[in-house]
């Protein structure tokens, strides 16, 4: 479903990802695993057209997202790491926006929408601006806002980061029933190791732009000798505290706070 | 076509409901109206001009559609840092639909900020001479408002700080609004000041709104409608070029 060979990308002299490959299969959870800065986000961003890789090539679904943009992109949804909502426009709105994007039939758009609305508990706040909402109403919109349309692929870039519990659980049960029953191919990425170990079916951990190794929880855990996933994680990346560069949006947003903009 | 509707929908939507905005964006205008319009107007007659209001006023309103536009355009910035940009780069449409929902909306926004300040000139005394070319200043206020839009968001496809933002205003916007003859006649100028005006797109509108509120073009509408015209198409095709190269 997913074929990446010998891919590439340099942001002048720092390589953040360097010479990867590999292949997802359909109706595959597949998940990358990797310290801040290991190139995890850089790879979903070429997989979904965001940024042109260096050199390499892709595959999604048999097309090739570097030429036939929109058509790769028709098979694909995207839970985004950092916000992508409209903050001035309702929940509601942002949803009917995204299920006109994705070319949803009107009375299903309407339907999933509170589906999923209430499903994240956000329904009674539909009317609401988002910029109202709290951290946690966000990312919870975003993701319902991910699943509205059911896409042959989903890219989850870290979805579940500053979520509570209960809402973790929502999210990867609906994963799981997407995948089962739908065959939704699922490519994630995520820092908890209990979420990777529990939904995915095969694993990558990548460092420093390299996937220093690849397999099924299990298989992992044995070729490191370690009797957790986590423990497997540490053996291979070292406990190193890695810092991630602060990008142009990072730094447009303390602009934006200096100079109270909304 | 629902793609272009529902971005133009959108802009129209963050529009409206940024009232602080919308009065905060009549305060410059109204003071050029009020500082120039008023405080020049008698060297303006003694120099045998006429009204300097009733010569202001259509540059006035040029301006506030030149600023609303581009800054509309320029709103991708925002969108960028929002991140919502995102959402409308992986979206399985063509990007150029985006991109025009977007330029139109914001082109629209400008006329309805046009029209507010043309109210607010004609409760100062602007005196519209002929009230059959209302429809046609409404056209030019339009063609205007998406000529700037397109600019603004061929501008904003390539922007990434705030610190590029300033360089625009200080070196585009500012320059094209006070070059273009919205505050001076085109007539008996310096010669390089001459070319510069007449390469200013600005220009054009303002020429074509004096000539269908105030009737006193400097050029025929003819002319003006060309130019716009040929500029219109030249920046939106420029704008989804660039929207279409974006990288986030």
């Amino acid at each position: 479903m997913i074929q990446v060979q010998n891919l590439v990308k340099k942001f002048g002299d720092f390589t953040a990802v360097d010479n990867i490959s590999f292949n997802v299969e359909q109706g595959e959870i597949f998940a990358f695993l990797g310290p801040n800065g290991a190139g995890k986000t850089t790879t979903i961003k070429m997989l979904t057209t965001l940024l042109r890789p260096t050199s390499g090539t892709l595959e999604v679904d048999g097309i090739d997202p570097l030429v036939h943009q929109n058509e790769a992109r028709k098979r694909f949804g995207v839970v985004f790491q950092d916000p992508s909502l409209d903050g001035d426009l309702t929940a509601y709105e942002n949803m009917e926006l995204h299920g006109v994007f994705y070319h949803v039939p009107r009375k299903l758009r309407v339907d999933r929408t509170q589906m999923l609305l209430t499903q994240f508990e956000l329904w009674d706040r539909r009317n609401d601006r988002v910029k109202t909402f709290s951290g946690g109403m966000k990312r919870r919109l975003e993701i319902a806002r991910g699943l509205l349309h059911t896409p042959k692929i989903l890219f989850l870039d870290e979805p579940t980061l500053g979520l509570d519990p209960q809402t973790r659980n929502q999210l990867w049960t609906h994963v799981k029933h997407l995948n089962e029953t739908e065959r939704t191919t699922v490519f994630l990425t995520t820092h908890y190791m209990d979420e990777a170990e529990r939904v995915a079916h095969r694993i990558a951990i990548i460092d420093h732009g390299h996937i220093i190794a690849l397999g099924t929880p299990q298989e992992l855990k044995q070729q490191t000798n370690t009797d957790s996933l986590e423990g497997a994680f540490l053996s291979l990346t070292g406990s190193t505290i890695r810092d991630e560069a602060a990008g142009s949006a990072d730094q447009l947003r303390q602009m934006a706070k200096m100079w109270n903009k909304r | 076509m629902s793609v272009i509707y529902i971005m133009w929908l959108r802009e129209l939507r963050r529009y409206t409901r940024s009232r602080a905005q919308i009065v905060a964006s009549l305060g410059q205008p109204l003071l050029y109206l009020l500082a120039l319009g008023f405080g020049l107007g008698p060297i303006f007659e003694k120099a045998g001009q006429g009204s300097y209001l009733q010569f202001v006023a259509p540059g006035v309103i040029a301006m506030s559609i030149l600023f609303t536009s581009v800054f509309s355009g320029i709103g991708m910035l925002w969108d960028r840092q929002f991140g919502f940009l995102k959402e409308t780069l992986v979206a399985p449409v063509p990007r150029i639909q985006v991109m025009i929902g977007r330029t139109l909306g914001g082109a629209t926004v400008a006329v309805i900020q046009g029209m507010l300040i043309a109210v607010i000139c004609m409760i100062a005394g602007l005196r519209v001479h002929n009230l059959s070319y209302i429809p046609l200043a409404f056209f030019f206020m339009g063609l205007t408002a998406f000529v700037f839009a397109s600019l603004g968001m061929a501008i904003g496809s390539i922007l990434e700080d705030m610190q590029g933002f300033q360089l625009v205003m200080n070196f585009l916007v500012m320059p094209i609004f006070f070059l273009s003859g919205a505050l001076f006649p085109l007539t008996n100028l310096p010669l390089v000041l001459k070319w510069i005006t007449h390469i200013d797109p600005l220009t054009y509108g303002v020429d074509a709104l004096r000539g269908t509120l105030t009737s006193a073009a400097h050029f025929s509408l003819t002319l003006d409608t060309l130019v716009l015209c040929v500029l219109a198409t030249i920046f939106i095709t420029m704008g989804a070029y660039l929207f279409s190269r974006i990288q986030a």
